[in-house]
């Protein structure tokens, strides 16, 4: 016999988790006691607000690929999570979410801490448990952590009665590989409508697209977040070289097409290049994989590659055909749908498409400022002065705009950005946990001063636990993207969006134990980072720029995708 | 715009607290009122039939199903086109009649519906009636001159004629078996 909150613990060896990131509380005592007992098994980083720690998860989850894992306590605990579980469902981040709600005879009385947290978070997880029954938890656990890892990834919670963590039950180790065949997985494995096994692409499908491959003199592919979740990257590179076709990469793709490849034409929508762009407007067949034509990609659904043949293909049966109207798709893993293709297709030649579509800019030049530091020049020198394989961690604005057009990403989970629920906030956890899970590779956080002010408080985890990420701050003293708007759209009303204000963010990071530098010159710049890869430890550096500065090409949302507003 | 019409959605769901909550908040994210719905369980005691009425054109009656699918609970679900579907609600209508050749005539009218009286007092008649929604706004249209002084109706439930069952093999069905797992 065993009590809930060991049986918990012991749920999380069997799925091989060694790393939890959390906020403990009154009602998730227990778990925590027992994490106690584990430690050296079990490491947990304690953030500094459960925010926080929703975040690293997420980083941790994208980064290496495993499923991440959160800890909370009951009320504001859970809610203080809610933008880090609608931040990894967006993006289909694999993070399984635990708290502990109050016992069995306070629950829906509006108890101390007490919240409905799986009514909260029914629409932002793949799906949700409420644990009354200590019997089925090693159950629940298991299913909790399959169904977050399996097709298209996401989000699950899970919330235990205080109780139930007390109390005992019989606990029978499971290896991973029989979770399928036991308990509520088996159970739900025997039922025709769910399946946890990567699906097989439809041959006649398959078939289907290779003929319209060989019809199509403009073909466009487009990279997106699926080939990044699915670590399809290599099937992806050498489908792209076989039917050698230009590839245009969404915000969430990053990583999954190399940025330096010669067939790359940069980001594509509302930020794309212009290549990208004029390519979607003007191929006869676009092939998407793994994107969902958001409203930054599809700005206007209606016109968006009106001269094309548009072909999906997504593990998600849901995403077929919701934002654009597609005249083909495809259902499956992008690795395995990508594998027959390549297998099926020969090798084709596009010389005057790509000739015209690369004879548009591919990325925006920016004005050298001379002395003064530009964006593209802060990307630059940190590109030049850092390892290629850096982890890029950004925030949401003009500096993850122009992290993601000019640093050039080579594999799934260089870059982390939280790109369907643009949370601000999120780069700097994400970036803990990207760090404690690769504490081999550099990790760098890029974020603005709006967005670093809002979960700066995790410097101090940084601090405290030594996980050297070195923060760039692209400091306009405005709150830059709604600021771009405002000159653009609304006649220069700055409504709102200046932030001339406190704090001195070098002093902030001394105060947190770390160091900090201002710079205002590339030399400075240069200079600071040296100083920071030397130092080893967390390192604050506060780039001044203009705050005119815009993120160039721009479109305006729903208007047609070529028609450029800025470029 | 396609056209706008009626939808009849069955599902069959696992019989568990909470389960209908993720059901028709799909719906009203979508800003989508459910006209009708209706929740019991089946042969089977761990899973219960939801039978959902709503007005969509075929496109989004389509992506509707496509996201009901993904929910865990689910296990199969199946748009049910009217013409080929047995359709039926119980209504239940209290009706005001207070002298005897008021409940003459009431009982009259129920006969013609084949509706059943299944309670009278001294001041009103209660009906029960099966029916599709043609029928019961029949009745209910007739009963208006009486005053109807209360009604209640249980909500469509529908089954396919013929031998299909919503567990049947078809080719909606085939290619999700390709793409079931879309967890």
């Amino acid at each position: 016999m065993m009590t809930g909150a060991k049986i918990l613990i012991e749920c999380l060896l069997e799925q091989g988790v060694d790393t939890v990131f959390g906020y403990p509380g009154g009602t998730i005592l227990n778990v925590y006691d027992e994490l106690y007992k584990y430690e050296g098994r079990i490491k947990h980083i304690l953030t500094a607000h459960e925010q926080g720690a929703s975040h690293a998860a997420d980083g941790y989850a994208r980064s290496t690929g495993k499923v991440g894992v959160c800890f909370v306590t009951s009320g504001p605990g859970a809610t203080n999570i809610t933008t880090g579980i609608a931040t990894a469902y967006m993006d289909s981040s694999p993070v399984v979410f635990i708290s502990c709600n109050v016992g069995e005879d306070l629950i829906g009385k509006d108890s101390f801490q007490e919240v409905d947290i799986t009514g909260i978070t029914m629409p932002i997880t793949k799906c949700n448990y409420l644990v009354r029954d200590v019997n089925k938890l090693a159950d629940i656990v298991r299913e909790a952590f399959a169904i977050a890892r399996s097709g298209r990834p996401g989000p699950v919670f899970i919330d235990i009665l205080q109780n139930v963590s007390a109390q005992e039950a019989d606990y029978t180790p499971v290896p991973q590989s029989q979770h399928f065949t036991t308990g509520r997985l088996g159970a739900l494995m025997e039922r025709s409508s769910h399946n946890f096994e990567a699906p097989t692409p439809d041959e006649d499908d398959i078939d289907k697209l290779v003929e319209m491959i060989r019809n199509s003199e403009k073909p466009l592919l487009i990279c997106g977040g699926g080939v990044v979740r699915g670590r399809a990257h290599k099937e992806f590179l050498e489908f792209a070289e076989k039917i050698d076709s230009p590839v245009a990469i969404t915000v969430m793709g990053g990583g999954g097409f190399q940025g330096r490849n010669p067939l790359t034409t940069g980001m594509v929508g509302m930020h794309g290049s212009q290549a990208s762009n004029m390519a979607c407007d003007g191929c006869d067949l676009l092939i998407a994989v793994g994107c969902r034509f958001s409203n930054r990609v599809a700005l206007d659904p209606e016109s968006f590659a009106s001269q094309a043949k548009i072909v999906q293909i997504d593990i998600d049966r849901a995403e077929i055909n919701k934002n654009v109207k597609t005249d083909h798709h495809i259902i499956g893993d992008a690795k395995k749908v990508l594998e027959r293709l390549n297998s099926k297709i020969e090798q084709q030649e596009h010389d005057e498409w790509k000739k015209y579509v690369f004879s548009f800019k591919t990325e925006t030049e920016y004005e050298e400022g001379g002395e003064a530091l530009t964006p593209k020049q802060i990307t630059k020198t940190i590109a030049n002065l850092l390892p290629q394989d850096t982890i890029v961690a950004t925030d949401v604005g003009q500096h993850q705009m122009w992290a993601i057009q000019h640093f050039h990403y080579d594999y799934p989970g260089q870059l982390l950005t939280s790109g369907g629920f643009g949370a601000m906030g999120f780069g700097l956890g994400a970036a803990i946990g990207a760090k404690v899970g690769n504490p081999e590779k550099t990790v760098i956080h890029v974020t603005g001063d709006g967005s670093f002010r809002m979960n700066c408080n995790e410097l101090c985890t940084e601090q405290y636990y030594d996980i050297p990420v070195i923060t760039f701050i692209f400091n306009n003293g405005v709150l830059g993207m709604v600021r771009q708007w405002q000159t653009l759209i609304k006649d220069k009303r700055y409504s709102q969006t200046n932030l001339d204000r406190g704090p001195d963010f070098v002093k902030l990071a001394e105060a947190y134990g770390l160091k900090g530098r201002r710079v205002a010159t590339v030399v400075e710049l240069e200079d600071a980072i040296k100083e920071a890869v030397s130092w080893g430890h967390g390192y604050v550096i506060d780039c001044a720029i203009d705050m005119d500065e815009m993120v160039k090409p721009m479109v305006a949302g729903g208007s047609h995708i070529t028609k450029f507003i800025v470029c | 715009m396609n056209e706008i019409k009626k939808h009849t959605i069955a599902v069959l769901v696992d019989n568990e607290a909470g389960v209908l909550s993720q059901v028709s908040r799909l719906f009203s994210r979508k800003g989508y009122n459910i006209e009708s719905l209706a929740v019991g369980t089946t042969d089977n005691p761990k899973v219960s039939r939801i039978t959902i009425e709503v007005l969509a054109d075929d496109d989004h009656a389509y992506l509707l199903s496509n996201q009901l699918r993904k929910l865990i609970p689910v296990h199969s679900l199946k748009l049910l086109p009217p013409e080929k579907s047995i359709r039926r609600e119980l209504l239940l209508l209290k009706v005001k009649a207070e002298t005897a050749e008021k409940r003459n005539e009431i009982i009259q009218i129920a006969n013609i519906f084949r509706a059943n009286i299944v309670d009278v007092s001294i001041g009103a008649l209660t009906l029960a009636m099966i029916g599709d929604e043609s029928k019961t706004e029949a009745l209910e249209n007739i009963l208006k001159e009486f005053e109807v002084l209360e009604l209640a109706r249980t909500g469509i439930v529908a089954l396919e004629r013929g031998q299909e069952t919503i567990n049947e093999e078809t080719k909606e069905k085939g290619e999700f078996n390709y793409g079931k797992n879309v967890l």
